[in-house]
């Protein structure tokens, strides 16, 4: 008897707990989840959702963002809530295939068409944009920044040095840099597996073209064509150019190496000019930047954005989030901080340094296409193959069974038949 | 009457842990045993059966083959290389000199650091930057004009793994002494008086002596390295991040997974690295099982 009555209690307890944290708050909020947790990337996060909070002050904002580089950790997170049924509102992805080849294909985010049509923001975003942001005619995430992948960093005193000039196709920069070494000098700075697949997309790019490119990612380029072993020829021979230590250097320390005048050139995102702001140095005067040889007129873009989950607990307080996202004001309130450029071409300019100027021009006004490396033309799949390939092939310095293995992996994870 | 509660109450007590070990680790080994003969690739669950394809896929996979070997050379050089030294150190300290206390800490606490800090100081201290930026190591050496040594570390081709293994007997072989030092305390002074007596050099006592009774003490050793060495992951992360050379198949499994989404693959990897560190303790355990039992 005495026991009975324990175990009603108990349950009355337990259920009582459950009523109440169900009800909780009362108000209605929005669960945002971003790997943004810190320098500026954090910092501009506040800023969005400090002109969140003040257009909505009755919806409440809950920053649910998980630390980690580029959202190794945060993906693995997100994909076990949304396993377990659990999705957060929004969520921050790469634009392109990494959303749409995870997500959509795994029915777990919402067409944003009449988002886009109602906030006018087809307008404002470059054309070529959206059909890599697509997938069937419907429009998955809203984009908040823009970073470029093709850029070439190089030293402006090391060139002069060498009488090089800036190198505009890829036969140009390979005599370039042999005239760099011969000169004692390492003329390309490199680290890491990661930015081993920066270079080779961006030597792709500048090889194949922007149309060929673009072929590799949709089926029509053929991926054993004799285009792409020209391509991977020219990476193999660009590899020869580089630093023997680049298995132990992160993309700082390549950087770094640049603008300390120890190598020449160096291939990375458009973050790296934050880094050479970080260090005290100067536009023009320390670093310089062009397209990568043979990308010129094009923009290889990669973009943080931003998602409407299906089953969202709150929709409409996501949809008031993504509203910001893609706001003019939200987006000038986010970039400068963060050092990357408006998805919108209509920012105001006087908000940004002399680089992200000029790369506000080329978005404008380039052709655009996506980045692989950094999840927009390649799911994630994929991706992994093409990423496996690859290091065999730094091991092996086989190009034959690399573009074997790069057929294989079309076959296997992408459009390819 | 009292012995039948003590029974229930001790039952009623660790059920919770069986319960949970039940479920948290038997329950999730069945699953991934699942998923791996499943086609799983994706955010969704697939269990779509198909046979041992995974497992197949990952026999003529190049990049398992990468991983199996590296796992042979760390296991074999982290393995032989702490069971040498820890040794060593044990016979050493097991000379009687002062400041013993001492001494010992010193060589036990690297154990007590993260894999990742250590990591962390290896990834500096085997920096392979040659000319001016030469630094760590290859800098002390080249200063102590010992520039034969200076070498790539982590980044020599194909080998890269050993160097890892290096930093792993930093952090383990004072565990391995702590071990061994145990187990010579444990060898009655009598027996080697009575060596000492018949004659015995110091080399062949321990030869004869000290090495035949330590060989539980190194079979210990042996299984604890050994699958601590099959499931090595975050100190290779901590120097040299993802990169293929590297590769180990708990990092194989995790990118796979994670990364690419091939979660069938992820628990194929799994449970062969389940298997491989099964075929390592089980024979142990029933050792010890029976050893116990016959005490």
């Amino acid at each position: 008897m005495f026991k009975k009555k324990m175990y009603a209690v108990l349950i009355a307890l337990i259920v009582a707990t459950m009523v109440l944290t169900a009800c909780g708050g009362g108000s209605k909020k929005v669960e945002v989840f971003s790997w943004w947790t810190g320098g500026g990337e954090a910092a501009g996060l506040e800023a969005m959702i400090k002109i969140f909070n003040d257009k909505n002050p009755n919806i409440e904002f809950i920053n649910a963002a998980v630390a980690g580089g580029a959202g190794t950790n945060a993906r693995a997170v997100l994909a076990t809530r949304l396993q377990a049924g659990d999705p957060p509102d929004s969520w921050q992805g790469h634009a392109g295939q990494e959303l749409i080849g995870t997500y959509v294909a795994g029915k777990q985010i919402q067409p944003l068409n009449d988002l886009y049509d109602a906030e006018g923001w087809l307008a404002v975003m470059p054309k070529t944009l959206i059909p890599l942001i697509s997938d069937g005619g419907n429009i998955y995430s809203v984009p908040v920044n823009i970073h470029r992948a093709n850029v070439l960093w190089y030293n402006p005193s090391v060139l002069q040095a060498n009488s090089v000039s800036v190198p505009t196709t890829v036969a140009e920069w390979i005599t370039a840099m042999d005239t760099l070494d011969a000169a004692g000098v390492t003329p390309l700075a490199l680290g890491e597996q990661w930015t081993k697949m920066h270079l080779m997309e961006t030597v792709f790019l500048g090889t194949l073209g922007a149309d060929k490119y673009n072929g590799l990612w949709d089926g029509s380029t053929d991926w054993g064509s004799a285009d792409v072993k020209t391509a991977l020829d020219n990476f193999q021979t660009i590899l020869g150019y580089t630093n023997s230590d680049s298995a132990s250097l992160s993309w700082q320390d390549a950087s770094q190496l640049v603008i300390n005048g120890d190598a020449a050139f160096n291939v990375m995102g458009d973050w790296a000019e934050g880094y050479f702001r970080e260090l005290g140095k100067s536009p023009n005067t320390d670093y310089g930047w062009a397209p990568v040889p043979g990308s010129g007129g094009v923009f290889q873009f990669l973009s943080d954005s931003f998602v409407l989950a299906v089953g969202a607990p709150d929709e409409d307080g996501a949809m008031a989030w993504l509203k910001i996202a893609g706001s003019k004001e939200g987006q000038e309130a986010f970039n400068p901080v963060k050092g990357s450029i408006c998805a919108r071409t209509d920012c105001d300019k006087n908000l940004f340094g002399v680089y992200l100027q000029s790369a506000m021009d080329d978005w404008a006004s380039n052709v655009v296409v996506g980045s692989l490396t950094h999840g927009v033309v390649a799911n994630d799949s994929w991706k992994s193959e093409i990423d496996t390939a690859l290091g065999l092939y730094i091991q092996s310095s086989d190009v034959g069974t690399f573009q074997t293995a790069l057929v294989a992996a079309c076959k296997a994870s992408g459009p390819c038949k | 009457m009292y012995k039948n509660k003590d029974r229930y109450l001790s039952i009623i007590l660790i059920s919770p842990s069986i319960l949970a070990v039940l479920i948290f680790v038997y329950g999730f080994v069945a699953w991934s045993m699942r998923v791996s003969v499943s086609a799983w690739k994706g955010l969704n669950p697939d269990y779509t059966f198909v046979k041992l394809n995974n497992y197949l896929g990952l026999f003529s996979d190049p990049r398992f083959h990468v991983d199996v070997r590296n796992t042979l050379i760390f296991t074999g050089v982290f393995v032989i290389g702490s069971i040498l030294l820890g040794f060593i150190l044990a016979v050493m300290l097991d000379q009687g000199l002062k400041g013993e206390g001492f001494f010992r800490s010193l060589f036990l606490f690297p154990m007590a650091i993260s894999y990742i800090v250590t990591g962390v100081v290896w990834r500096w201290l085997m920096n392979p930057a040659t000319g001016d930026r030469l630094s760590g190591l290859n800098l002390l050496f080249s200063q102590l004009n010992l520039d034969f040594l200076i070498n790539k570390w982590y980044t020599t081709e194909g080998w890269g793994i050993a160097a890892i293994a290096l930093a792993a007997i930093w952090q383990m072989s004072g565990y391995t002494m702590a071990i061994y030092l145990a187990g010579l305390r444990g060898i009655p002074a009598e027996l080697r008086e009575a060596a000492r007596i018949d004659g015995a050099t110091e080399i062949q006592m321990y030869r004869y002596i000290i090495l035949p009774l330590l060989a539980p003490v190194s079979l210990s050793a042996l299984i604890i390295l050994g699958h601590m060495s099959l499931k090595v992951f975050d100190l290779i992360i901590a120097v040299a991040g993802k990169q293929l050379p590297l590769d180990v198949p708990a990092i194989y499994m995790w990118q796979t997974t994670f990364d690419g989404l091939f979660y069938g693959r992820g628990a194929a990897i799994g449970i062969l690295l389940l298997i491989s560190v099964a075929i390592l303790i089980i024979p142990y355990i029933r050792y010890t099982l029976k050893a116990e039992g016959s005490s």
